[in-house]
């Protein structure tokens, strides 16, 4: 039985560059603490190398010249340390979840799958690139070995079961993690390294540093042994990212949006799922509610107030009274007691969610999806924090087959379907469906979704379908087309003996040349939009020699109860 | 300078070499699959809606050309293929185009407002492709108004549906997209079919209006272009393209009428 460890160096500043790739190629220095006592809490390897030390004051560290200084984010090491259990999880189920920046994972049974332990280890650092974490990895058979090894040695090291002691040995007792009375005893017996810890006798060690002496003794011989705790697998995904600087445009909130979809799409992946529901949280500048306030007192920017006025269309409350004028008007001024204007009271969350017919996991893909949903309705104000989450949901399995009729991508169709949606409105994109009623011409649109209509038909080969389709044609004679004329066009219409004779309507006027109806239909009396009609079929003549056709074919109604004749459509 | 003409042949075949493979010699048969317009006299007279590329119907209002799309979006949806249309003045009747046998849940609606809006909807979704067949109605949309696409816009749909299974329809009072259209159709009604209620032929409309039906009418269909020759329809068949008879049948119009009778809807 072999375990690993994986271990994410200077985790807070890795968790902090994983959503800013950019950074990992410069120094960078983490600062938290109280405004305005900043503190550096972290810094990588570059920035050490650059002359920043921990504890240093933000000033102290900013007169570093190239030095990325950023405030320290726990949502984004939350978000790492999620992905580093998803790393585990995506090779194995039995996962402890020990630290975290420390993960262990048991690799019994997955020689068969991945081959020899350096090749798994291998394999979980690509993976862990691919997540964007540059992890240390260490197999050993004994689960605080694997630890020790992954925190002290860089890149992937493999540690075969009795080599505990030699491998170790070399490791400053440091990692060990003693506390700090007994580091400083080790220091002063000059006892720097786990061999010379290990080399010392145990008793006189017991009398003088305790059992916790004993204890990392033990864990520098490789006697120690560690309980392993399975951890329970999640199945939530989610990123978060706070800006130092509110985003207002859609362009730059799109690239923000595509690193943190990157990143959930990347874990995703390492646990074999797709999304089907992407949830999006977006946390409302509050600096923009007092700007707003600010400037009911003086004069406006026209361009705050169109946001502004904009944004008062979400309010809850009303807070502009009506009559009252909202923004600096003269009246304002002169009469500022009579104004009783309440500045508009913004939400500070902005909540979206895009559901997928089809769960998918291409980054690119849904960022297409979730700009063009925003697009239709962006945010009020500008965002100072993201927060995406999806709701996974096992990938789209499909078998093509040869006598199956083609139909569209399920992942491109609903990139089409929302530009479309973008373009026309999303009440105006879809499939009609036929309402179960007697009033005329009533249906409804509902999502398209041709795949699944596929594939809720009976598999049936290419030629059955030719002759299926040959034999409806047989039998069924072709249809004479409708075109419905939205709104109905209003008509005047002469009777004889109470048939139309003359019918006039878009400029232009015909003789009837026959008729038949009429043809009463009526319902929903109750409702306001109940409706009353007398339908006739119409076959018109138009007199003018403007127009190239002479005849025409309609649907006309009389509507009894606004009195009016109308044309509902032409037969075509 | 060449002495003869192979001489010359000889010459720019060589100066071509590398850009132009075989510049003297025809392009390769193209074989096009075509499908059934779901009337067996327009198959019978056009050999069948051609994949891969662009079929106009034209005609004035009341002309049949609608019966011939659903007819169509029938056919294609009866073989389970998904269908779009995009409805240039929001015109489409789902009641009608069920009436005629459309599997409504294998059509794609989607309803614009104008010719920029539909264009682009047809844009959108001839790139996205997949589609068995996709319909651009702008029959009711004036042919003063469809005349000014530029015709690169036309040029851009043929090369979307080229080399794909889509057949592309465009519903239109007057053909438009001329050299990139495979196959144009004009449909034109003729007299329109009334029957009495207890059968027979109805002569008086005025006296007895309610004891009168409208039965259809009947319309003539021309084929006023192909680009396709006929060898065939259905699985194994196809049309092969000519480019030899390209220019003779771009000399000619109308090369072929039909008459057939729509029946109104049940």
């Amino acid at each position: 039985m072999s375990f690993g460890c994986i271990y994410v160096p200077n985790f807070m500043v890795q968790a902090v560059v994983r959503s800013e790739p950019a950074l990992r190629e410069r120094a960078v220095a983490l600062v938290d603490g109280t405004a305005p006592v900043w503190s550096v809490v972290g810094v990588n390897e570059e920035g050490a190398r650059a002359g920043i030390a921990r504890g240093m004051t933000k000033s102290q560290a900013q007169q570093f010249c190239e030095i990325e200084i950023r405030h320290r984010s726990r949502a984004q090491e939350k978000a790492a340390h999620a992905a580093l259990l998803d790393l585990g999880w995506s090779v194995s189920p039995r996962v402890e979840d020990t630290a975290a920046d420390t993960i262990v994972v048991d690799l019994a049974g997955l020689n068969s799958l991945f081959g020899q332990d350096g090749k798994i280890a291998a394999h979980l650092a690509e993976r862990a690139w691919g997540l964007g974490l540059i992890a240390q990895i260490a197999v050993a058979s004994k689960i605080d070995v694997a630890i020790l090894a992954a925190r002290g040695y860089a890149g992937v090291t493999v540690i075969a079961e009795g080599e505990e002691a030699k491998i170790l040995g070399s490791l400053p007792v440091g990692v060990l993690s003693p506390s700090a009375e007994v580091l400083e005893t080790l220091e002063r017996w000059a006892v720097r390294t786990c061999e010379a810890l290990a080399a010392l006798p145990v008793l006189p060690l017991s009398e003088r540093l305790g059992q916790e002496g004993v204890r990392l003794q033990a864990l520098t011989q490789g006697q120690s042994e560690h309980a392993f705790v399975v951890a329970e697998p999640e199945i939530h995904f989610e990123e978060e990212m706070e800006l130092d600087d509110a985003v207002e445009e859609l362009e730059p909130l799109s690239f923000l949006l595509g690193r943190l979809l990157d990143q959930l799409c990347a874990r995703l992946e390492a646990r074999s799922l797709a999304a089907c529901t992407i949830r999006m949280k977006f946390e409302l500048d509050s600096g923009f509610e007092a700007e707003v306030e600010g400037v009911n007192r003086s004069a406006v920017s026209p361009r705050l107030r169109e946001r502004s006025s904009t944004a008062t269309s979400t309010v809850s409350s009303p807070a502009i009274k009506i009559g009252e004028t909202p923004f600096g008007s003269p009246q304002d001024e002169s009469t500022p007691q009579k104004a009783t204007i309440a500045a508009p009271r913004l939400p500070k969350i902005y909540e979206r969610l895009l559901s997928l017919p089809v769960a998918m996991r291409d980054s690119k893909m849904l960022l297409k999806l979730v700009r063009l949903h925003l697009q239709t309705e962006p945010p009020r104000a500008p965002i100072s924090k993201i927060f995406l989450a999806a709701d996974a949901a096992r990938p789209r399995v499909s078998q093509g087959g040869l006598f199956l009729s083609g139909s569209p991508d399920p992942e491109k169709l609903e990139l089409t379907l929302a530009r479309l949606a973008n373009l026309v409105s999303d009440l105006y994109v879809g499939s009609p469906e036929l309402m179960d009623t007697y009033r005329p011409r009533e249906f409804r649109m509902r999502r398209f979704a041709a795949l699944q209509d596929q594939k809720a038909r009976p598999p049936e080969n290419r030629a059955s379908t030719e002759h299926s389709s040959k034999t409806k044609q047989e039998t069924q004679k072709p249809k004479t087309g409708f075109r419905v004329f939205r709104p109905a066009l209003r008509a005047k219409v002469d009777l004889r003996n109470g048939c139309p004779a003359r019918i006039g309507f878009q400029g232009k006027v015909g003789r009837v040349v026959a008729a038949s109806g009429p043809w009463r239909s009526s319902g929903d009396w109750w409702r306001e939009d109940g409706w009353n009609s007398d339908e006739w079929d119409l076959e018109v003549e138009f007199s003018s020699a403007l127009y190239s056709r002479q005849h025409g074919f309609y649907r006309i109604y009389f509507d009894s109860i606004h009195r009016m004749w109308f044309v509902r459509g032409a037969y075509d | 300078m060449p002495r003869n003409l192979a001489a010359l042949r000889l010459q720019m075949e060589s100066a071509l070499a590398g850009r132009v493979p075989a510049p003297f010699t025809y392009r390769d048969r193209k074989i096009v699959e075509a499908v059934s317009a779901g009337i067996p006299e327009i198959d019978s007279l056009t050999g069948g809606l051609p994949r891969g590329s662009l079929t106009e119907i034209c005609g004035p209002s009341c002309s049949g050309r609608t019966s011939l799309l659903i007819s169509a979006l029938a056919s294609r949806t009866a073989d389970a293929e998904a269908c779009a249309f995009i409805d240039g003045d929001d015109a489409f009747d789902p009641h009608s185009a069920a009436a005629a046998g459309v599997e409504l849940g294998q059509l794609l609606w989607a309803r614009c407002r104008n010719i920029e809006q539909a264009l682009r909807a047809t844009d959108l979704l001839l790139q996205g492709g997949g589609f068995g067949m996709v319909a651009l109605d702008l029959g009711d949309i004036p042919a003063e108004t469809v005349r000014c696409v530029p015709l690169n816009v036309w040029f851009r749909f043929r090369r979307a549906v080229e080399d794909t299974a889509t057949i592309f329809v465009v519903v239109e009072q007057e053909p438009h997209a001329k050299t990139c259209a495979s196959l144009v159709l004009r449909m034109e009604a003729e007299v329109g079919n009334w029957s009495k209620a207890s059968g027979g032929r109805a002569t008086e409309f005025f006296q007895w209006p309610h004891a009168v039906l409208f039965d259809g009418f009947v319309i003539r269909a021309e084929m006023a272009r192909s680009r396709v020759k006929a060898a065939g329809m259905g699985l194994g068949g196809g049309f092969a393209f000519d480019a030899a008879d390209e220019a003779a049948i771009f000399g000619t119009a109308v090369t072929d009428e039909f008459k057939l009778k729509l029946l109104r809807r049940g």
